[in-house]
């Protein structure tokens, strides 16, 4: 018998049980369903932090300040150990050669009031460095100046986001003045979308000059980062070594080791946040993988179900001269059609779950094309490996005992 | 193409369990030629579904020679019995054995399928079959939708689509109503002058009254083998 005679023979054998060949479907649906979506949504993860992080500026090297360092320990955090002065030091030393700009920040989280909103959202504390180290461009306004860090002056940038909440989508909100905290700050600027979502984003923010973040709404005397802009990436190592012992010197340390200060380069914070998101995505498919393999023992639970029920068949045909390749080629025929079809449904229900997933948290809609091929791969693998088993079992029955099977 | 159908030399089938040993076929040698009409009789137990399984090549001997139409049988594997049985043998079972939910049509073609007949003339020879046994308004109809009769026709025409050697019946009209018997016994008989073999198990004298010649066995032996002169017709 032709194999698409076969399969058309299988199809209408299937047809004949429609709940049962229903539910074992379902089974591999959802397995292949999770797997593509679960894959997809680690990839869109993956991809959107690497194109955040990308998105913060080129050459980047970011200082931080270390607290508790006691030996091996270091736990990162609200440190207080870098200073305006650190900032000032890296600007001005001789020993530094490789740095074209420096960005003193501070950043906290502060209820901003106007009229008649309220966020909590970043306050950045900033100079006019920020904007060039950081990539930072304006869809109205000005960012903030120098002379604004020097006279400490209630001026503010908004984020997209954050102007958006504040005041909606239709009003200009630049000359406004809102709240933050206990001070009344006027709207100089507005920043252009960098994209992302979450706690994260970099539309959700204010800037505000560093010396009014420091004073006026933080009370604080040390920075929460310096960022440092590298003249070129090539120069990126001897940048973080120069800056690495001027910043001893500056603390009086001689043991790199007790450095109270960690500088990562954007490679670093990359490399980090994908190892990140790659384990969060080998166990979410992990996860799904075993959804897949329980789908697979139901297809094969059904098809040993369907060979004992169809015993006197089985029989019937090999008495009218089926040979047991003939019947392990029905039976593999009918599980891999089974997963077959679970298969492109499970993608289809993957590809909406991931669609709909990324409509919620407006990120990145990806689906590989490779998860694609290896889903169907699977599928129909899984149709031979646990078709396999129930079908030798039916190409082994004698015909007389089968014919004989009540 | 040789006159002889079945030849069985010194057969004999025993069943073997740890603590007992069943002969179920003692020693059998018979010879069955081209166009004959043998019924094999015996109560149950005899050892006539042995005999029939074998004859069948469903089932291998323990011992002896089966020669079916030139072929040696005894010898062969699970797939080359197959073979020779779609080949030479058409089955009509007591029970029918039609697929479920299958239309008369491919219940009938099947064994052709099996025999890798190409599809165009798979559903032709099906059809005259199917004509011949008087059911050329039932071919699309599931073997589920027809009476037991009406079933064991289907299976007739079944059994003849591969022009076998040899058609095996094993109790035909067990299953159905005596009116509908006598009708499957007439085809018998009509298959039979057209010059097909027929070898028919039973256990019911006037069954095994149509064929021309009856075997009777009993604990694994032929008691008897005769003719049947006063064979019966019961033409309408």
């Amino acid at each position: 018998m032709q194999l698409t005679e076969q399969i058309s023979e299988s199809f209408g054998t299937l047809k004949l049980n429609k709940m049962r060949t229903g539910l074992a479907i379902l089974g591999i649906v959802i397995g292949i369903g999770s797997v593509i979506a679960l894959v997809s949504l680690g990839q869109s993860s993956q991809q959107s932090i690497t194109s955040q992080i990308q998105s913060l500026g080129s050459n980047l090297l970011t200082i931080s300040p270390v607290r508790g360092n006691s030996g091996m320990v270091r736990t990162a955090g609200a440190g207080t150990t870098l200073t305006n002065a650190d900032a000032t030091a890296i600007k001005t030393s001789t020993k530094i050669t490789t740095v074209k700009t420096v960005s003193p920040e501070y950043t906290g989280r502060l209820q901003v009031v106007t009229g008649k909103n309220n966020t909590n959202t970043s306050i950045i504390g900033a100079t006019s460095a920020y904007m060039v180290v950081h990539n930072v461009s304006l869809s109205s306004g000005s960012f903030i100046s120098d002379k604004d860090v020097t006279s400490t002056a209630r001026v503010a940038v908004l984020g997209p986001t954050t102007a958006t909440d504040l005041f909606g989508e239709y009003v200009n909100p630049i000359g406004q003045s809102i709240r933050i905290g206990s001070q009344n700050i006027t709207i100089i600027g507005i920043t252009d979308s960098k994209g992302g979502t979450g706690m994260g984003s970099q539309d959700d923010r204010i800037y505000v000059p560093l010396t009014t973040a420091q004073k006026l709404l933080f009370g604080a005397k040390y920075l929460s980062s310096i960022a440092i802009e590298a003249k070129s990436a090539e120069v990126m190592d001897e940048a973080r070594i120069e800056i690495g012992y001027l910043l001893l010197d500056q603390h009086n340390l001689t043991d790199p080791t007790k450095a109270d200060f960690t500088i990562m380069s954007q490679d670093d914070i990359l490399s980090t946040a994908s190892s990140v998101t790659g384990t969060f995505t080998s166990l979410l498919t992990g996860i799904a993988a075993i959804s897949l393999l329980v789908g697979g023992i139901g297809i094969m639970n059904i098809m040993l179900v369907t060979v004992t029920e169809r015993t006197r068949e089985i029989g019937l045909r090999k008495a009218l001269g089926a040979k047991k390749k003939t019947i392990i080629t029905q039976f593999l025929t009918e599980s891999v059609i089974l997963t077959f079809i679970g298969g492109i449904l499970g993608i289809i229900l993957g590809i909406f779950a991931s669609f709909i997933y990324s409509k919620i948290n407006s990120s990145t809609f990806y689906i590989s094309p490779v998860s694609i091929i290896l889903a169907f791969v699977v599928s129909a693998a899984i149709g031979i490996i646990f078709g396999w088993y129930p079908a030798r079992r039916a190409a082994n029955l004698q015909p007389i005992e089968a014919l004989r099977y009540e | 193409m040789t006159n002889t159908i079945i030849e069985v030399t010194n057969l004999s089938k025993i069943y073997k369990t740890d603590v007992l040993e069943t002969i179920a076929l003692d020693d059998v040698t018979f010879k069955i030629d081209r166009g004959e009409f043998v019924a094999i009789m015996g109560p149950s137990g005899s050892g006539k579904s042995t005999l029939m399984h074998i004859l069948g090549a469903l089932d291998k001997p323990t011992k002896g020679i089966y020669t079916l139409d030139g072929e040696s049988v005894e010898k062969l594997n699970d797939d080359e019995l197959s073979d020779i049985r779609n080949r030479k043998i058409g089955f009509i079972f007591q029970a029918f054995n039609l697929l479920p939910r299958t239309t008369c049509l491919k219940n009938v073609m099947l064994p052709m399928a099996y025999g890798g007949i190409p599809k165009e003339k798979r559903e032709e020879k099906a059809k005259k079959l199917l004509t011949m046994v008087g059911l050329s308004d039932r071919m699309f109809h599931t073997s589920n939708q027809i009476s037991g009769g009406q079933q064991q026709r289907v299976a007739i025409a079944r059994s003849l689509v591969m022009d076998p050697a040899l058609i095996l019946a094993d109790e035909p009209t067990g299953n159905i109503a005596s009116v509908q018997a006598e009708e499957i016994m007439d085809i018998f008989q009509d298959l039979n002058d057209k010059g097909h073999t027929i070898v028919m198990i039973t256990h019911e004298l006037d069954i095994a009254e149509h064929a021309k010649r009856i075997i009777l066995i009993k604990d694994g032996k032929i008691v008897s083998d005769t003719e049947n002169h006063k064979q019966a017709r019961h033409k309408k």
